[in-house]
């Protein structure tokens, strides 16, 4: 069955509430700020919500109905998505189909949390059964270590080196630069990245994120919505979504991506060489890479030799995570699944806060996450497009 | 290779014993069967009954047919180290101060992927051997060792961390009278430990064996009486800190049930050689043992019972007896519950008949004292927590473990 396509269902209202490494503030506090930073940017009075969708890691013992509450909205529609990196395309892909039948009019999809001194490392260690009974038992080394041996195995089969991860992050670190809301202020060269410490080899200092407290946001509704408030909005093309592909695979070289992408490109009607720019989900450089070929910008093996011959800069033949992502924003919890996402529409209504890819016009945004064990489960993808593509 | 341990120094009584840290011991219930199968030293993975799917990590429904019929078996437990890290930077304070720690993801042939602690001498690539130990906490974790034995393997950092080698380490057995307390000293002195001692209630009064006893290279012979709070308190006053590995030896074998003693003279002299005997050690020596967990290369690290195997179901040809190693067993689950704390391990031998003078009129199979000694020996090297020695006490384990009641009717027979 052909899906049906998105016809009239825009993002706008695009935010970023200020990252802070760590926060007295719970994450309530962090989502009401980016929810009523929409509400005022839109024009719109809280009574007007009447769908929000909620990604957290640390809202706990809430759920999205506890902050509907906590917040004095009374939505009509309501959804929690504790997807982690993938948490801003399904977001939006659900709430686009709300909209675009009719159960609500105007949703805010908010991602929010803190980060306070101690609470990485308690989230870590009942992250999931899995990590429970299989992983933090096992050095406890986190996320770095996990993405440690995925690294390891992609560098022994494709022959990716250091340099190429250290490319990738260098150039987002010069995007960083221009970003205001980036906590890395300072350059970022290539020796730099080599001769960082090592974290859990070959993960470096300078692969990995740095968790911090923030929260991003948008608003989802029709275009004529978003028209009547006057306001710059992305529309959406296509999405894909999916969990736990490839199960067979004794270790991780590949995401869901590498199942749908094809229904990703038909569904919007345009090829990877019409996209001006990519946000891939940048936990580790290794999975952007992963996604550079999942998402058919090259084959799967190619990755390194991609990022080679590209330049990844705003300004470069491949414009990739324009704000500097969250290797060098920071990355707050659920919020990280949503930086891309967001930094996309502002890239395509013409509202960039740094570094603008000159002419974008259609721009894809990938998301990645949750590692419930050995592999990141969820992914997904969104083709957008600026108002005259 | 691995570089062989050198006996440790001589430890500066100033300096500030490290605590005892452990890793996290919090597991799901169906991951406990990981424990089971690794406090005695199985490789046990869930087998999906429906499609033999093996499955790790542990689950409530099978990944391939969704069934729930996921008993714990044996599994081949060979594999491919796909890939390997150093983990420099950790969250949890036990791995902090033992930093770098390696682990890798092992693709074992029968199937699944499992992130493993790592032997020194495997590099990613190559073959292993996976198996299933207990940590510091008491839980399941799963340790990739090089395909073949290599040499000094067990003197292995990550390994050492994981076993009660009596390697360097400094013993006590509780009793030197008998034969199995004789033939432990001998083992546990062929094993490396740097002193045996030997514990003797009136050393003054000679005993068969004394003399081969005295002749074992680093065995000492120390007076220590189990019915006597006094000798043990003072015994553990001198040597409890110089002891790593405490190894009660006593026993107490007299054949009847329970009608036909007449009075309580036999039944308290099993009791207070057996049960309160074990309760002095373990006041007297529990709390200096938790202390010192983590006391470097000879921390300590293990507290051994030696349980009849009819401790599990009573036989009641010697069924007063039996209720008093029943007694014995139920106070090593506590033990074991607050040695713990300190990463102290509790280690229950099991075993049928003995070849001693206690047994003679029971057919064979029996169990020589030296047999006993090298499978303790051997349990401590493997960090095990239950070992069943001999053809009677794993025949009563595997039949209990099908039928209880059956085993219950036939030792009555």
């Amino acid at each position: 069955m052909t899906r049906q396509p998105y016809d009239g269902v825009v993002i706008a209202a695009p935010v970023t509430i200020p990252y802070r490494r760590y926060s007295t503030n719970t994450a309530h506090w962090w989502v009401g700020r980016a929810v009523h930073e929409v509400i005022h940017k839109a024009g719109l009075k809280p009574g007007d919500i009447d769908g929000l969708s909620l990604s957290s890691f640390t809202v706990g013992p809430d759920t999205a109905i506890g902050v509907s509450q906590h917040l004095g909205l009374s939505p009509r529609w309501l959804d929690h998505v504790p997807l982690g990196g993938a948490s801003g395309v399904v977001a939006l892909r659900r709430a686009a189909r709300a909209v675009q039948c009719g159960d609500a009019e105007f949703v805010i999809c908010v991602a929010g949390d803190t980060n306070q001194v101690d609470s990485f490392r308690r989230m870590l260690s009942t992250f999931s059964r899995f990590a429970q009974d299989a992983v933090y038992p096992y050095g406890s080394g986190g996320p770095n270590a996990s993405f440690a041996l995925i690294t390891r195995n992609y560098m022994n089969r494709y022959g990716a080196t250091r340099e190429d991860f250290g490319k990738i992050c260098v150039a987002q670190r010069a995007n960083a630069l221009r970003f205001p809301h980036a906590l890395m202020k300072k350059p970022l060269t290539l020796d730099e990245y080599m001769s960082a410490r090592a974290i859990s080899d070959p993960i470096h200092l300078f692969d990995c994120v740095m968790p911090c407290a923030g929260a991003e946001a948008f608003l989802v509704c029709r275009d004529h919505g978003a028209r009547s408030l006057g306001l710059g909005a992305a529309r959406l093309l296509s999405t894909i979504e999916r969990h736990n592909a490839f199960p067979e695979d004794p270790i991780q070289y590949r995401g869901g991506w590498a199942l749908d992408i094809a229904e990703l490109y038909a569904m919007a009607g345009v090829g990877a060489g019409d996209v001006d720019f990519v946000q891939t989900y940048d936990d580790y450089p290794v999975i952007c890479m992963m996604q550079i070929e999942d998402l058919g910008f090259c084959d799967k093996g190619e990755g390194p030799e991609f990022v080679r011959s590209h330049t990844l800069t705003a300004d470069g033949t491949f414009p990739h995570n324009t704000s500097g992502g969250q290797l060098s924003v920071g990355q707050a919890g659920a919020a990280g699944g949503f930086l891309g996402l967001v930094e996309a529409v502002r890239q395509l209504t013409g509202a960039a806060l740094g570094s603008t890819v000159a002419e974008a016009r259609v721009g894809l945004v990938s998301g990645f996450g949750m590692v419930t064990y050995d592999r990141g489960l969820a992914s997904g993808a969104a083709l957008l497009a600026g108002g005259q593509a | 290779m691995t570089e062989p341990l050198s006996r440790p120094k001589r430890k500066n009584p100033l300096k500030k014993t490290r605590l005892p840290l452990l890793p996290q011991g919090v597991r799901s219930r169906t991951a406990l069967g990981l424990t089971a199968a690794a406090a005695e030293g199985r490789f046990q993975l869930q087998i999906c009954a429906d499609c033999n799917t093996v499955i790790y990590p542990p689950r409530d429904a099978c990944p391939r047919c969704l069934s729930a019929r996921l008993p714990f078996r044996d599994v081949d437990n060979r594999g491919t180290l796909l890939a390997e890290t150093t983990i420099r930077t950790s969250t949890d304070v036990y791995f902090r101060e033992r930093m770098p720690w390696r682990i890798g993801t092992v693709r074992l042939d029968a199937g699944p992927s499992v992130v493993a602690h790592l032997h020194g001498d495997l590099h990613e690539g190559q073959r292993t051997r996976l198996n299933l130990k207990l940590d510091k906490s008491g839980q399941a974790i799963a340790i990739a060792l090089p395909a073949e034995d290599t040499p000094n393997m067990q003197d292995d950092r990550q390994w050492r961390e994981l076993t009660c080698d009596p390697k360097f380490r400094r013993v006590l057995i509780t009793d030197g009278r008998s034969a199995v307390g004789q033939a432990m000293a001998e083992a546990c002195s062929e094993a490396g430990a740097s002193i045996v001692f030997v514990g003797v209630a009136d050393p003054w009064k000679p005993f068969a064996g004394e003399d081969s006893l005295r002749k074992l290279e680093r065995v000492e012979i120390v007076a220590l009486d189990l019915t006597d709070t006094i000798s043990v308190n003072e015994c553990a006053g001198e040597f409890a800190p110089r002891v790593d590995i405490l190894i009660n030896t006593a026993e107490h074998v007299r054949a009847g049930g329970i009608v036909e003693r007449k009075g309580l003279t036999i039944a308290r002299e099993e009791l207070e050689v057996r049960y309160f005997g074990l309760t002095r050690l373990a006041q007297a020596f529990g709390p200096v043992l938790r202390a010192r967990g983590a006391d470097g290369i000879n921390s300590a690290a293990a507290f051994v019972n030696l349980l009849s195997i009819y401790a599990l179901s009573n036989w009641p040809a010697y069924g007063a007896f039996s209720a008093t190693e029943a007694a014995c067993l139920s106070a090593a689950q506590s033990l074991r519950a607050e040695l713990r704390q300190g990463g102290v391990k509790v280690l229950n031998v099991f075993f049928g008949p003995l070849e001693t003078e206690w047994y003679q009129a029971v057919p064979p199979p029996k169990v020589a004292p030296s047999a006993l000694a090298r499978a303790t020996v051997r349990a401590l090297q493997q960090g095990l927590e239950d070992m069943f020695v001999g053809d009677v006490a794993e025949d009563i384990r595997m039949r209990l473990a099908v039928n209880p009641k059956a085993v219950e009717r036939e030792l009555a027979s």
